[in-house]
């Protein structure tokens, strides 16, 4: 691909994080090899098979008993995860038609377009579960389901495309990572083929960052203010403080999720703090310390009054965002119908040659 | 009028503006599968036009390189033709401009790669693998259009009979071009007949032939599209990115 010709440094972040991305797939083999039972014997408690298959870390498939709640959880978690990686092209796309070079319009092109394969990939995942792909974009475009918060914050410089990369992308990889060993099969899969190519965006946005902020004084400027403005928004991108959180508990015993957000977020700071310092920019939190006891950095929380405004509709883009979305829907709606008259006219004629 | 730099640096144009117009789709594709169709075509123009722009400003030799081509000329120093800086209107008009465009670039690069330049040759072996996409992408939408409900066959004949017109300027014949320009037009002719037929669409009569890309007299369009494009190079003089 044109886009993607720099080599990766040698300890740029998302090293450590891919290792764990490959760690989980070869667990997913190792577990698929494992001889596994052959399905729930006939009087056996569904309830406590699906218990069994859980414990013993392997993976529940599409055609296996499941509670309902776990479907249905998995089905609004998968979506939003797709949804967010629709939505999330329109924050980047933004700067597609003004980026500074040619190498970095590419670059930026081909991350796009690879946000738009995890959405699909995404999709097919939730698909798996019951669902189709039209109901539930139906939903996203009701405004009766999700997406990730972030995407509702402006991108007003070139450097917002930086921060994206490394900060936003840098979240999305701390919280998905995980998710490759999360007990729901092709949830995992696509996991781990979505960090993968995460973990290359994240470098890359890093790269954007790092040449300005060893570029000229403005550049170095614009650095330091996209940073200062998506700081507060990844975090919150973990989502509520552990005490606040509703889905969490229900999560972690299914295996769906394996870490707490606060333990996420925690990582995430960790992660970022020593990039920032190669970077040559400052996190903007003056409280941030290195605490000796606990190996780990104290930091000041994301305002969570803010977060839930933005879930809620009140965010910079929230309007924008959605609008857009409805509008591409709206008006490619007579081109789909042209495809769909197409084919059914070219099966007609199959059948009428054979 | 043409050396080898000025054809380079007419190409070279051709996919870049083409690349500028599709890229303003993401996000906006009636289906996920085509914004990421629609994005990869624009992949394929941008990474052609950057293996164009760095050869035209070899052939050149006054130092510019593909962002100094890209970034640093007016509308009146653009080689494209017209066709591909004309707005993308609706779905329908995009499809016209790529599928054009399309039906020139493959009988085009494939000329080219057979031709004396090694460079150019190069260039146009790979980019011929990625037009014969384009266009097989392009005719699929004309066809389905055409031959798809009433409204789109309404939409996809107008869209042909706006883009017709810009497309004589491309086959204006050059015979001191490495490729004359001119020889391409009977391939042209005879894809674009063919995918017309079949999606009931009318070949519109020749009339209007608008020109002018190639000697820098463009249309209105350029330049806006331009100052985008050039906005936040042009900002930070000398700035790496």
């Amino acid at each position: 691909m044109y886009g993607n010709d720099f080599a990766p440094p040698e300890d740029g972040p998302g090293g450590g994080l891919l290792g764990e991305v490959e760690a989980a797939e070869a667990a997913l083999r190792e577990a698929a090899a494992r001889a596994r039972r052959g399905g729930p014997d006939p009087d056996e408690d569904l309830e406590a098979y699906f218990a069994d298959v859980i414990d013993a870390d392997q993976k529940i498939e599409p055609r296996d008993w499941m509670p309902e709640a776990y479907r249905k959880g998995l089905i609004r978690q998968i979506a939003q995860h797709a949804h967010s990686e629709i939505i999330g092209m329109q924050p980047e796309g933004n700067w597609i038609s003004r980026a500074p070079s040619l190498k970095r319009k590419a670059i930026l092109l081909a991350k796009v377009q690879d946000e738009a394969g995890h959405g699909l990939y995404l999709y097919a995942a939730a698909e798996t579960l019951g669902v189709s792909r039209d109901e539930l974009v139906e939903l996203l475009l009701d405004g009766r389901q999700k997406y990730s918060s972030i995407f509702n914050y402006p991108t007003l410089t070139w450097a917002d495309v930086g921060a994206i990369g490394w900060l936003v992308d840098g979240a999305a990889i701390v919280n998905q990572v995980p998710l490759c060993r999360c007990s729901y099969g092709p949830y995992a899969r696509a996991m781990i083929r979505v960090c993968k190519e995460e973990s290359f965006h994240q470098r890359q946005g890093y790269e954007i960052l790092h040449t300005l902020a060893h570029g000229t004084p403005e550049q170095k400027a614009m650095a330091q203010d996209a940073v200062n403005r998506w700081w507060y928004p990844s975090l919150a991108m973990f989502g509520p403080p552990d005490g606040d959180s509703t889905h969490s508990s229900q999560s972690m015993a299914w295996k769906i999720k394996r870490f707490s957000n606060d333990e996420l977020r925690q990582r995430f700071v960790d992660m970022c703090v020593q990039q920032a310092e190669i970077l040559g920019l400052t996190i903007p939190d003056p409280d941030l310390r290195w605490n000796d006891d606990r190996q780990s950095y104290d930091y000041t929380q994301p305002d969570y009054d803010e977060l839930m405004r933005v879930i809620k509709g009140d965010g910079p883009c929230n309007r924008e965002r959605m609008a857009h979305r409805r509008r591409a829907h709206s008006d490619g709606a007579w081109v789909r119908e042209a495809a769909a008259a197409y084919a059914a006219k070219q099966s007609n004629k199959e059948k009428v040659a054979a | 009028m043409t050396g080898p730099y000025d054809f380079t640096l007419g190409l070279g144009d051709d996919a870049l503006i083409a690349a500028q117009r599709l890229g303003e789709w993401t996000s906006r594709a009636p289906e996920m599968e085509e914004d990421i169709a629609l994005a990869n075509i624009a992949l394929d123009q941008l990474g052609a036009a950057r293996l164009l722009l760095t050869y035209a400003g070899e052939l050149e030799g006054a130092g510019r390189d593909e962002d100094a081509l890209a970034y640093l000329r007016d509308d009146r120093e653009f080689r494209n033709c017209l066709l591909v800086e004309l707005p993308n209107g609706d779905f329908a008009v995009t499809m016209a401009k790529l599928f054009f465009l399309a039906a020139y670039q493959l009988p085009l690069y494939t000329a080219l790669a057979g031709c004396a330049d090694e460079r150019l040759a190069a260039i146009g072996a790979k980019a011929r693998k990625e037009s014969a996409y384009h266009l097989d992408h392009a005719s699929l939408w004309v066809k389905r259009l055409g031959d798809g409900t009433e409204e789109s066959h309404r939409r996809m004949q107008a869209a042909v009979d706006q883009i017709w017109p810009y497309t004589h300027e491309l086959f204006t014949a050059d015979p001191a071009a490495p490729v004359d320009p001119a020889t391409l037009r009977a391939d042209f002719d005879a894809t674009v007949s063919a995918v017309l037929a079949e999606g009931t669409l009318t070949r519109p009569e020749t009339g209007w032939t608008p020109g002018g890309g190639r000697a820098g007299v463009h249309t209105e369009h350029l330049s806006y599209l331009l100052a985008e494009m050039q906005v936040l190079h042009r900002a930070h003089p000398g700035a790496r990115w």
